[in-house]
């Protein structure tokens, strides 16, 4: 029996161990892309400072690909285990990308990962560079392929329902493939990716500046991060997902609740910079709006209309009241009376068959649902709107505060004078926490933003889970808690260990803490 | 369309198959190994000889796993829904186990406190026992039925629990699954390493493949005498969309054995499980290492296929409501789906099992105490 607690204990599983996830992968995907650049740099100059760098930060690297790759394990596990109504209703479609994800991404670069690690003395520089390379390619078609299964799941297209077989089937791989969505996503997601760690080498490279240990290695790390963080923040800021925000009704609702937008407003909408939104009174308290800003962002336009919530929740309702008759039809056909006229109708109606669903909630049976029963699901179809305003907030407002910081970067490293600048220093040592909350802020607004859908318009949450018993979630919830933090003290305690030792952790004899306190100021001349 | 429906309903049993195969040959060697571990290595040196052993692949080697999930979950996702979570806390048990391989090859060696290295140890054992018993008890259960149902809108339910899956029979799996993958592992081990820890593999290996013999027959015998199968009775046409509640199922004594008298071909699968065995003894004992590592191999393929074809066209029979059992023909995706995902399989398959020679190749190299010592700062 599937009820409110078993859905929310399933929910915040789920939440709970894709945000744990999501704290190693960004950095992954940007850290290989860097590796690969530095080793570049090496093969390309012969310099010995770059292969060191490529080693050390490879050090780093590993530490947290550890973590990735176990985490990634749960997700793998959890749609089966904790959602099978899901895995059952949309693994046609959503399957298809995490296999190819598998076959063509996950094998190429943790197959070539342990050769990045073991191969340095066994292959050729050249060889050696194009390990690295599929490494990276490897980590970020994984993304591309993760995130067309996510995109999917906000806006999901190429596919349809069938009765016979009581789930969604793919009708065109290429279109779920091309899903605008997804594509706008994955540009998002890794450029973000790559901001981490720009921003965690730049950081670091700060701290060791700071120290005056390691000056040469650390200058060259300094200076790749910040050409490669500015670059990666404008894509991010430039090429914003909200550009994928007026796509399917998911997306829509989504832009409405970061915006508070409660009314439709005449083009183009106002953009509220600051507000305190009110889920009772739909109204935003204390609003502060700066004129059009919005209607820009959100549509690239100056005359589309940015749907509001109220708006949207008469919509949603209509759509409701045409799903419940959907649903009528479905269990008629599934009852065996089957004709022609029959499917006809249903193919007419079917697309509302998801609103309908959503009263599986209220009472089982969906036909006989009361009317308060709709009014309540239509407004179910609103995230609460204050975490999304401010998640979205918090992400946008770390965004602008690292494109400063590597901004200042960039132009005093092309200075020179950036190595000396104590200020910048500490601000990019302390800036190392921001891409992270930026990241997990984009995932709440992106994932939190699509309830109460598991698939939007498609399969609310509240239909997806297992059938599991309160007992076994609380287990599995408490064994995740444990062992996850068990493992982030272990590498917490590791990346920061090896992050101070710096490169003299390679143990080359050429470093700092290797060397007398004499020529420690400058003792990376290779 | 590649192929019509039916055929490929059929191909994607063969592949998953495959998949599962590649898996034991790959990630069962490393897991093997692991689960081997404080008997292959008595001091901190000899068991880093063992961990180095498949240090540069295991990573690898686990995406078999990972792509073996994905793709049940592509390919038959009823499968993937019903089992994972109706062995819910098998499935975890599993999931926690294997969370401690990357860090623990990982981080082991990054300090050189011995009290860090033994808990990683515990943690690199735990995740080599642990999933190879369990897959074992799993695919016993499975031969065995297991307890869930589907409701009218095709929601799967299960109502045993984990200590459900520990019958007698499911067991007995467990110990063929454990003992061939840690014999697997011993042979890798024997063939990768140099000196006291190569000699020790080999013991292993031949005492494990004696016992993994002595299991498998038995769990063939229990199955043939004691054990009931499943049977359709009538089914819907093989390429039509899939329903699982569309046919009739019956449970029959002897019903596991009768595609052994209908196709005799299908007896080569315990033929290879039997022959691969009996290799490893022969060859290990001689020292013909590669030719113990192919004998492994089989015999991990002759295994598992002898509990496919016995099921064969079962997937997960229901023991709780026959008629909700998965075959092949009503567990699968939709025609366009299947095509797609056999198109990705053409192509990534082979490049996948092409450059993971060519790393093998590579990084190819006896390791020895001495070796672990030289490199130090660089091994795991």
């Amino acid at each position: 029996m599937i009820t409110e607690e078993i859905v929310d204990l399933s929910r915040l599983q789920f939440a709970i161990t894709a945000l744990y996830h999501y704290l190693f992968v960004p950095l992954t995907l940007g850290l290989s892309f860097m590796l690969a650049i530095m080793e570049s740099v090496y093969v390309m100059t012969g310099k010995q400072i770059y292969k060191d760098m490529t080693k050390f930060w490879g050090k780093l690297f590993g530490i947290n690909f550890a973590l990735g790759v176990t985490t990634g394990l749960t997700m793998e596990f959890e749609f089966g285990t904790n959602w099978a109504y899901y895995s059952h209703y949309v693994g046609d479609v959503f399957g298809a990308p995490l296999a190819i994800e598998g076959l063509m991404a996950f094998f190429l670069e943790s197959t070539f990962v342990g050769l990045f690690f073991f191969g340095w003395e066994r292959l050729s520089k050249v060889k050696h560079l194009m390990v690295t390379w599929l490494v990276a390619l490897g980590s970020n078609l994984s993304a591309l392929w993760i995130l067309v299964a996510n995109g999917w799941m906000q806006n999901p297209v190429g596919s349809e329902f069938n009765y016979e077989t009581m789930r969604m089937e793919m009708t065109s791989f290429a279109e779920v493939f091309l899903n605008p969505v997804a594509q706008v996503k994955f540009v998002h997601t890794v450029s973000a990716g790559y901001v981490t760690a720009a921003m965690f080498v730049l950081g670091i490279s700060a701290y060791y500046l700071l120290k005056g240990r390691d000056l040469a290695f650390a200058r060259r790390s300094f200076a790749i991060a910040s050409a490669f963080g500015l670059a990666s923040i404008l894509s991010v800021i430039l090429l914003g997902d909200e550009s994928g925000y007026e796509l399917g009704d998911v997306q829509k609702t989504k832009l409405a609740a970061i915006e508070a937008e409660w009314h439709t407003e005449a083009a183009p909408a106002a953009f509220t910079l600051f507000g305190m939104p009110n889920d009772e009174t739909m109204e935003t308290d204390y609003a502060v709006k700066i004129p059009y800003v919005m209607g820009i962002i959100a549509t690239r336009s100056l005359d589309e209309e940015v749907t509001g919530i109220r708006d949207l929740i008469v919509e949603h309702e209509a759509r409701i009241r045409r799903g419940i008759y959907a649903y009528e039809v479905l269990q008629k056909l599934r009852n065996g009376e089957v004709t022609e006229a029959l499917e006809a109708e249903f193919d007419r109606v079917k697309v509302d068959l998801g609103y309908g669903l959503l009263l599986k909630r209220y009472t089982e049976n969906v036909v006989d649902a009361t009317e308060e029963q709709i009014q309540a699901a239509a407004r179910d179809t609103i995230p609460s709107v204050a975490p999304m305003f401010w998640a979205f907030r918090i992400m946008v407002a770390s965004g602008f505060w690292m494109l400063l910081v590597f901004a200042l970067a960039f132009y005093f490293t092309a200075k020179r004078t950036a190595f000396t600048k104590r200020w910048l220093l500490k601000a990019a040592l302390f800036s190392i926490p921001a891409p992270w909350i930026a990241n997990e802020m984009g995932w709440f607004v992106a994932e939190y933003g699509r309830q109460p859908w598991a698939i939007g318009e498609i399969l609310p949450t509240f239909v997806a889970p297992s059938v599991l018993t309160k007992a076994d979630l609380l287990g599995s919830l408490a064994a995740f808690i444990v062992l996850y933090t068990l493992l982030a003290i272990v590498e917490i305690y590791l990346m920061v260990r090896f992050s101070r030792i710096g490169p003299s952790s390679l143990q080359t004899g050429r470093y700092h803490h290797e060397q007398d306190e004499q020529s420690a100021s400058e003792p990376a001349k290779a | 369309m590649l192929f019509d429906y039916e055929t490929l309903k059929l191909i994607w049993w063969v592949l998953v198959g495959v998949l599962l195969v590649g898996f034991a040959i790959t990630d069962g060697f490393d897991m093997g190994a692991c689960a081997l571990l404080p008997f292959l290595g008595k001091t901190d040196d000899e068991r880093r000889v063992v961990i180095n052993t498949v240090g540069p692949h295991w990573e690898g080697n686990q995406v078999w796993f990972v792509t073996a999930g994905g793709a049940l979950f592509a390919a038959w996702p009823a499968v993937y829904a019903a089992a994972f979570s109706g062995f819910y806390w098998a499935m975890l048990l599993v999931l926690f186990a294997l969370f401690f391989r990357p860090v623990g090859f990982d981080y082991r060696s990054k300090l050189t406190n011995t009290k860090w290295r033994k808990a990683w140890d515990m943690g690199l054992i735990a995740g080599g026992v642990v999933p190879s018993l369990v897959f074992g008890v799993a695919f016993g259960n499975l031969l065995l039925g297991v307890p869930f149902q589907h409701d009218e809108l095709l929601r799967p339910s299960y109502s045993g629990n984990l200590f459900g899956l520990l019958n007698p029979f499911g067991l007995l799996c467990g110990v063929v699954s454990l003992a061939m993958l840690s014999m697997h592992g011993a042979v890798w081990v024997q063939l990768r390493s140099h000196g006291v820890v190569e000699l020790r593999a080999q013991r292993y290996a031949q005492l494990l493949s004696v016992v993994t013999l002595v299991a498998f027959a038995l769990a063939g015998i229990w199955l043939s005498m004691g054990i009931d199968g499943y049977r359709i009775i009538s089914q819907p046409a093989l390429d039509a969309l899939p329903n699982p509640l569309a046919k009739e199922v019956e449970v029959a004594a002897g019903a596991w054995l009768s595609n052994y008298s209908l196709y005799p071909l299908s007896m080569l699968a315990p033929i290879t499980g039997f022959t691969g065995l009996i290799g490893v003894f022969l060859m290990s004992g001689r020292g013909r290492t590669g030719w113990s590592f192919l004998f492994s191999a089989l015999a991990l393929a002759g295994i598992i296929a002898t509990a496919g074809v016995s099921m064969f066209p079962f997937v997960m029979p229901s023991s709780l409501s026959p008629n909700s059992s998965l075959t092949l023909w009503d567990a699968a995706s939709s025609h366009l789906t299947l095509n797609v995902m056999t198109i990705a399989a053409i192509i990534f398959v082979p490049t996948v099992l092409g450059y993971t020679l060519w790393c093998y190749r590579s990084l190819w190299a006896k390791i020895s105490v001495e070796y672990i010592q030289d490199n130090d700062y660089s091994s795991y």
